[in-house]
């Protein structure tokens, strides 16, 4: 059995930023050309007079959300993870992360999945590079529903944040009753075997990577870590200490990002086996969202074979 | 002193208002005076910093701070206050002069300049500093920072206007040509740009010998841009304090656009074995240079405090 699919993050963030902007007038969506891929549009049909269109001149567009906010204003970036984060990255960190202006980098696009644009849109290294970065939290939700708390959640936050969105529609975790929790990992399933953690939109296909782990007699500990930065250190090694062995799953390359966090954590409060599942360091290619998912073993059937060949390495 | 302003390019201020009366004029020139005084006696101090840029800037900062700009320094965070963000924020010291003078904060903390745990760092940090509207260092972008400022005021309906100060080898980032792309796209009439022409940039293409250094543009070629990107363009002698002023009154008229005040400057300005020499861009003063160069400002200095201790 396997989770049913959610809506597409991309319009769960036109219409939660659309509707969060209907109660604070500090709220302004920033668009780098690309309204009509991200859902920017959908903020600019309600509020026409607080939709930026920047056009195609992306460290600009950075530059004036900073300065936007220093006029009392939080804009909301909104432009592919490779333009809003990467092609800008000197004007995030003098002009934003440095000065811990009001600023959400709320990019689209992350991972994999880009409507097959290949390795120039596929950001797999993103969360490396905004996680070096002082001043800057780093927030990965794993579907809709926690993709429109997380945004929610941005606008109570007074700081830089990048969260990190992705385009198509993917599997749906979380059920309405479910609160996002700044910096706070989330226990989806107990186990006793071994710990996988992830991140993103990936967590829901470690979820069911478990499920079929369970029919072979593997019983996973899942946790979700939606805050990558800060990350949380206790429910980590929590549950590190629960099995003993943890394998980090990410749709991202391995270096750095989530298994460099979990690594990071475990070297340094409580050793413990560790395997990073994710993308090597390579760049990836164009294709089919599932093709992709396959061809990078990250698939839930594919987590699976890894993770069962992991345990007989790790023993 | 060299004269700045190229005979081949005509002054287009011909619509400003009255002119300055002498004694106004006097008085700027003396605080300008003092300012170069101080940024020459702070990076000697430092052991470091930039002097070329400074002295270039230090005319059109004097003029904003202490006659155009809406500012209260007693009250740095008025919301509708005027905004200047010195984008070629490696001039820093000047900016820091021009503030300590306003009366910001005291100038004995010039002294702090460049060491640790200074409000003054190296490059202006807007976290330190009260009355600092922007951080700026890395070149480019203070511009759009300036964008979004004053596309902000309008948003929020405040009267503010924006002024942003560039360097001329700034405006080879092209970051700064987004900028300008965007500013015109809204029309920002309450955008001001300064652009400290000097001519020289840090090191600069060849010239003909090895002393010379290229401009960081060829002449008319930064009217040309800024006019092509929808500017309204005005241009005037940087250390003429007079027209200096009158030109940035008109700036401010707007005209539905924003406009750029291209101002012809000497780099170096005002210590004569430094004008126009691309090396004093960042150099270290021998004893007898920062005595000679107190002297030529009017302010002779005990020779002692010409060396490291």
């Amino acid at each position: 059995m396997t989770l049913p699919m959610g809506r597409p993050m991309r319009e769960i963030f036109g219409e939660t930023v659309a509707e969060l902007a209907n109660e604070d007038p500090r709220i302004v969506v920033l668009d780098g050309d690309l309204g009509s891929s991200t859902r920017a549009d959908i903020f600019e049909r309600a509020h026409p007079d607080r939709y930026l269109q920047m056009g195609i001149a992306e460290q600009n567009m950075l530059g004036v959300a900073a300065g936007l906010a220093t006029m009392g204003f939080m804009p909301f970036i909104s432009t592919f993870v490779s333009f809003a984060l990467i092609r800008p990255l000197d004007q995030v960190r003098v002009l934003i992360a440095q000065t811990g202006l009001n600023v959400k980098i709320t990019a689209g696009y992350a991972g994999l999945f880009t409507g097959m644009a290949g390795k120039t849109h596929q950001i797999v290294d993103d969360v490396s590079i905004a996680r070096a970065m002082p001043g800057i939290v780093v927030v990965s939700p794993a579907d809709d529903v926690e993709a429109a708390q997380v945004l929610r959640w941005s606008a109570t936050y007074d700081g830089p944040v990048y969260v990190r969105l992705v385009r198509d529609a993917t599997q749906r975790l979380f059920d309405d009753g479910y609160r996002f929790e700044f910096g706070r990992a989330v226990l989806l399933r107990e186990g006793r075997d071994v710990t996988l953690i992830s991140t993103g939109s990936q967590t829901p296909r470690v979820v069911d990577a478990a499920g079929i782990l369970a029919g072979a007699g593997i019983d996973a500990h899942v946790v979700h870590l939606p805050t990558i930065k800060p990350v949380d250190v206790e429910a980590i090694v929590a549950a590190a200490e629960r099995t003993g062995r943890v394998i980090t799953v990410e749709e991202h390359t391995i270096i750095g990002g989530l298994g460099g966090a979990v690594a990071e954590t475990l070297s340094e409060h409580r050793p413990t086996r560790l395997h990073r599942v994710g993308l090597p360091d390579i760049y990836t290619e164009s294709g089919p969202n599932d093709a992709l998912l396959d061809l990078y073993g990250l698939s839930a059937v594919r987590v699976a074979e890894q993770v069962t060949q992991a345990l007989e390495r790790m023993g | 002193m060299s004269d700045p302003l190229p005979a081949s390019v005509p002054h287009a201020v011909a619509s400003a208002g009255p002119a300055i009366d002498t004694a106004e004029i006097a008085r700027l020139e003396e605080i300008a005076r003092r300012i170069r005084v101080e940024i020459v006696r702070t990076v000697n101090h430092a052991r470091g910093g930039h002097l070329g840029g400074p002295l270039s800037v230090t005319d059109i900062l004097t003029a904003l701070y202490f006659r155009i700009l809406r500012v209260r320094p007693d009250d740095p965070g008025w919301p509708d206050r005027d905004r200047l963000v010195l984008s070629k924020g490696h001039s820093s010291i000047a900016l820091y002069g021009a503030m300590a003078l306003r009366g910001y904060f005291p100038v004995e903390e010039l002294a702090t300049f460049d060491a640790v745990h200074s409000r003054l760092q190296g490059h202006p940090d807007m976290c330190l500093l009260p009355g600092l509207d922007m951080s700026t260092g890395s070149l480019g972008m203070g511009i759009s920072a300036g964008v979004g400022m004053a596309l902000g005021a309008r948003l929020a309906g405040r009267d503010c206007r924006t002024f942003v100060v560039l360097g001329d080898g700034e405006c080879q980032e092209g970051s700064v040509w987004e900028a300008a792309m965007v500013g015109a796209r809204y029309g920002l009439a309450n955008l001001v740009a300064i652009v400290d022409h000097n001519k020289l940039q840090q090191y600069g293409w060849p010239g003909d010998t090895p002393e010379h250094r290229l401009p960081p543009e060829a002449p008319g070629e930064l009217l040309a841009k800024w006019t092509a990107f929808g500017w309204r363009v005005l241009e005037v002698d940087g250390h003429a304090m007079g027209e200096l002023v009158r030109t940035l009154e008109e700036a401010t008229r707007g005209e539905g656009r924003p406009t750029v005040v291209i101002a012809h400057t000497v780099k170096g300005r005002g210590v004569s074995f430094m004008e126009d020499r691309y090396y004093w861009h960042t150099r270290l003063l021998k004893p007898e240079e920062f005595a000679q160069a107190m002297a030529e400002l009017g302010e002779p200095a005990p020779a002692v405090e010409g060396g490291p201790t």
